[in-house]
């Protein structure tokens, strides 16, 4: 599996480690009422969608940046891959 | 007063080389290495400074081979500055005095061994030593990749059989231990 990195170009998968789903970077606020319920599900609940999926990966054997990939679950096929900051940063993270 | 001898990283009173025929592993005690980490929001005043240092910006995957600060690219907004360590020992002060508040600047002079490996096999070595991509790579590129499970990175530099490694000081003889061996499994 190549993995066509943003700033880097196409590299192997074998490069990079897998975290999980990149819903991850939307990290509930701590001061809102229903906190407890919200990083309970934060923490423990994942979809398992069987197709298309984001994903973070990190470049263990590269640059080190964290990357917001959108694979399908069932081919394999990588339709996108964004730098996780850029992700972030346009969800209104890290300003 | 102390009187204290420094040694290198392989823990001789000098530099290391191992010459064979086709390759010479030479281990570089001369350089000088700070990082520059470009903070949220100043990168602009960041690039600027990093230009006038270097002369260019390293771009994605490049170092910028300049006398005496030289620079490589270690991922977004982030760089590593070399220097002759004779003159430029304190690098990081150096650079701090210049980048202000626009970057992080951290010492790295004693975080990484640094080896110079020349000869006319050296593609051959580099590619039974790791995964990049010599045969591609022009004067310039550098790139971060792992040799024997050590993240390392490897720069190749202006003469065409010559190439950087810079691994992690704390694993000098693992490092060494996997360049001798490439060297004597191509013999």
């Amino acid at each position: 599996m190549i993995i066509n990195h943003p700033l880097l170009g196409p590299r192997d998968s074998a490069e990079f480690t897998y975290l999980g789903d990149a819903k991850l970077i939307d990290r509930p606020d701590a001061t809102s009422e229903n906190a407890a319920q919200e990083f309970y599900e934060y923490a423990y609940l994942r979809d398992n969608p069987a197709g298309w999926h984001e994903e973070l990966w990190f470049h263990e054997a590269g640059d080190r940046s964290w990357l917001v990939v959108t694979r399908n679950t069932l081919t394999h096929e990588i339709s996108k891959v964004e730098l996780a900051r850029d992700v972030a940063r346009s969800r209104g993270r890290s300003k | 007063m102390h009187n204290l001898k420094s040694i290198t990283a392989l823990g001789g009173t000098e530099s290391r080389i191992d010459a064979f025929t086709h390759i010479t592993i030479a281990e570089n005690d001369g350089v000088a290495l700070a990082s520059v980490a470009a903070r949220l929001g100043k990168e602009k005043k960041c690039h600027t400074i990093l230009k006038k240092l270097l002369g260019a910006v390293p771009e994605a995957g490049r170092a910028q081979l300049h006398d005496p600060e030289a620079g490589f690219w270690m991922g977004p907004d982030q760089w590593m500055i070399g220097a002759p360590r004779a003159t430029h020992e304190l690098l990081a002060d150096d650079l701090k005095g210049r980048f202000g508040d626009t970057a992080s600047v951290t010492e790295q002079t004693g975080a990484w061994v640094c080896f110079d490996i020349t000869g006319p096999a050296m593609p051959d070595f580099c590619e039974r030593l790791c995964a990049v991509p010599i045969r591609q790579m022009v004067a310039g590129d550098a790139r971060r990749t792992v040799i024997h499970h050590l993240g390392c990175f490897v720069i190749r530099r202006e003469t065409d059989d010559h190439i950087r490694i810079l691994g992690a000081r704390a694993s000098t003889q693992t490092l060494h231990h996997a360049l001798i061996i490439t060297a004597k499994a191509m013999a």
